[in-house]
């Protein structure tokens, strides 16, 4: 189990003259917008309460106003939360003093912006190493620092360019550049990714996953797209008025959905790019051994009400597949399981994305056979279930019919 | 009948209690403020007359070269030389000696209290209607108590000067720090920055520019001041044109009028210059 990097406690953040006075009437089940029009305060954020683990990438999603922007602010207190705790390392940040906090956000934590915050006085290379200029690191210590993360997010070679020379995604990297220079445990990105276009925001995600492969930050990132909040979370929590509704992975958000609100929210989600064949894969009823022979495959094929059955080794490795035809034939013919065994099976991995599987899925005749990383048979995937999966309010109900596809396709 | 009643108000005769008693408390605070403005003059058309004219227009026209192109750099170096056929090549030293210690002392007032204006709403909303009454009051008026403080002279002049031109600069340096973007501001606060270093490395160089079209502007005030000034005692080309009132002199007064306004429009030109190419900097270079 990782490692508890963040922990807030019941942290709200009010804006107004009064913000504490506050507090009560949101308690007592007063709206954001009721609130806002008696006492013109506005709430940002209520009472919410999450646990951030080591070297995670932890994404807050919810639409504009939901108070996400608001709450990643808090954990560098750009925002200084109304109440509550924020317990970095088990210290609660809330307390510190100017010093201390300065100390904090210049060793612990960065921040990347949505419109990227660069310093269009300064060039790239000003501004990555701007974060060390603040420490009082040499200039050598610090320019060689710099130079290490611009070669990291891409950016060789344009380190004397400002930054209103680049383009939008370009910007971006060195706003990420910028916030990898001081090393910090934290990442925060605020919708980093959302002022650029489709293409450029794919390669960025992408990239990012793999910079977080090598470096394994604790990332807290932002979100209003649901497909990149997945794409790219260990763990989700969604916000809606300024309270977290829901935390938990992407599979579990999308299984069981704790609200209408979610329910909606991840109706438009493309769910194949989540699920991945274990989530709609099924446990075999039947297999059978190579030595067991043609009349077992028959029984067990009878027995179950299947058309074809896979055939697997001891070791459950897979070593093809039977069809009720070819084993009757075989029968017939007195030829040996192994005579008539059909090997022209798909095997797709545990963890390939259902997006991935559709076109093995078109073309196989058979079910396509799903094996772990030791290649050992774990499950299997009905065509149509590939294709039902993506509809399915849930892949637990799809998973009921299968019996009656099977028998759909014995009959065929 | 329509006639205001017998009521009066002195707020006048206050006003000038309070100047008096200004003068006689704050005695060595002006006469050292006369010291060193004085000498600051002095040391700056030193310089200026110790340059010979053909190296200063030289330097005209570089700036203009420079600043704008070197068209603008001819026309500039004419300007200046047609000045000097006029004979007036002194009074221009002067002018510009005046203009110039006005102008620098404008910013190292302006400028922090624009920033401090940017930081405190408090102090803003005290400073506003002083700079609003600062830029509407005639300036003929503050030329009353500046005599009284400075008595006749250049340092008259200059304090003139400087209550009519230091508004621009710190509205502008006010309204420039408010403006830079608070996605920047968060962004250097993010990384620890303390009050100070963010001034100073993000809020000034990003308000630059900003700040550099409020230097034109207090310039060209500063300018403009020059013949009021002149009624306090101010030397240079504002002095000519006084002369030449009251000698009803037309080739004088047009001499030294159009010289003023070839001092405008250079100084003009070369400040505003300044400002793009700090804008430019920003952009693609």
């Amino acid at each position: 189990m990782a490692k508890n990097k963040i922990k807030i406690e019941h942290v709200s953040k009010i804006f107004g003259p009064k913000p504490k006075s506050v507090i009560p009437m949101v308690r007592d089940g007063m709206s954001k917008a009721e609130i806002l029009k008696e006492t013109n305060h506005t709430v940002g954020v209520y009472d919410a309460s999450m646990e951030i683990n080591e070297g995670e990438i932890f994404v807050i999603m919810g639409l504009s106003g939901s108070g996400k922007s608001t709450l990643i602010r808090c954990f560098n207190l750009l925002n200084k939360p109304t109440d509550g705790a924020i317990k970095v390392d088990d210290e609660n940040i809330v307390k510190y003093n100017a010093s201390e906090l300065r100390k904090f956000r210049q060793d612990k934590i960065a921040m990347v912006f949505q419109h990227f915050g660069l310093f269009n006085h300064r060039t790239v290379m000003e501004n990555v190493e701007y974060g060390l200029e603040i420490k009082n690191v040499s200039k050598e210590e610090r320019q060689k620092i710099a130079q290490d993360n611009i070669e990291i997010v891409g950016l060789k070679g344009f380190e004397d360019k400002y930054p209103e020379e680049l383009s939008g995604g370009m910007q971006q990297r060195v706003g990420l550049a910028r916030a990898l220079t001081n090393d910090p445990d934290i990442l925060l990105m605020d919708e980093p990714f959302s002022a650029l276009d489709p293409l450029i925001r794919r390669d960025m995600q992408l990239e990012l996953l793999d910079i977080q492969e090598r470096l394994k930050k604790t990332i807290i990132f932002i979100t209003h797209d649901v497909n990149e909040a997945f794409k790219i979370g260990d763990r989700v929590a969604v916000m809606k008025d300024g309270k977290v509704v829901q935390v938990g992975t992407p599979e579990e958000i999308l299984e069981s959905p704790a609200n209408e609100y979610i329910t909606d929210f991840i109706a438009d989600i493309d769910r194949s790019k989540i699920l991945q064949a274990e989530n709609i894969m099924f446990k075999p009823n039947a297999l059978v051994s190579l030595k067991d022979g043609l009349k077992v495959a028959i029984k067990e094929m009878k027995e179950n009400g299947i058309s074809s059955v896979f055939v697997v080794d001891r070791g459950r490795h897979l070593k093809g597949i039977v069809t009720i035809d070819a084993a009757i034939k075989g029968v017939k013919e007195k030829k040996t399981l192994e005579d008539v065994l059909d090997t022209d099976v798909s095997v797709v991995k545990k963890e390939e994305y259902v997006n991935d599987i559709i076109p093995k899925a078109l073309e196989s005749k058979f079910p396509l056979a799903v094996v772990n990383e030791d290649n050992k048979l774990e499950g299997l995937i009905l065509r149509v279930h590939v294709l039902s999966g993506l509809v399915a309010d849930d892949v637990e109900e799809s998973r009921e019919y299968h019996g009656y596809m099977q028998n759909n396709e014995v009959n065929e | 009948m329509g006639n205001f009643p017998d009521i009066e108000f002195k707020l006048g005769d206050y006003v000038e209690d309070f100047v008096n008693f200004l003068d006689e408390v704050l005695e060595p605070l002006f006469d050292l403020i006369f010291f060193i403005s004085s000498r600051f003059i002095g040391a700056i058309s030193d310089v200026l007359t110790w340059i010979p004219w053909w190296v200063f227009i030289i330097l005209i026209f570089l700036l203009g070269w420079y600043f704008k192109s070197i068209l603008s750099g001819v026309f500039y170096a004419v300007f200046i030389f047609l000045v000097g056929t006029f004979g007036l090549w002194e009074y221009l030293m002067m002018t510009i000696s005046i203009v110039l210690t006005a102008v620098i002392i404008c910013l190292v007032i302006g400028v922090p209290i624009g920033v401090w204006m940017a930081f405190s709403k408090g102090f803003s909303s005290v400073m506003r209607p002083i700079l609003d009454a600062m830029q509407t009051m005639p300036s003929f008026v503050y030329l009353i108590p500046a005599i009284f403080f400075f008595g006749l002279g250049n340092v008259s002049a200059i304090f003139a000067t400087l209550i009519y031109a230091l508004p621009p600069v710190i509205r502008l340096t006010e309204l420039a720090i408010r403006g830079v973007d608070p996605e920047v501001i968060e962004s250097a606060q993010s990384f620890g920055s303390s009050r100070w270093q963010m001034l100073k490395k993000v809020q000034l160089p990003q308000a630059l520019p900003t700040i550099m079209a409020g230097v034109n502007q207090t310039t060209m005030m500063a300018l403009a001041m020059v013949v009021i000034a002149s009624m306090v005692g101010a030397k240079g080309l504002g002095e000519q044109v006084l002369i030449s009132i009251n000698r009803i002199d037309i080739a004088l007064g047009f001499e030294a009028g159009i010289s003023i306004v070839f001092l405008a429009i250079i100084i003009d030109r070369v400040t505003g210059g300044v400002a793009d190419k700090f804008q430019k900097h920003r952009r693609a270079k």
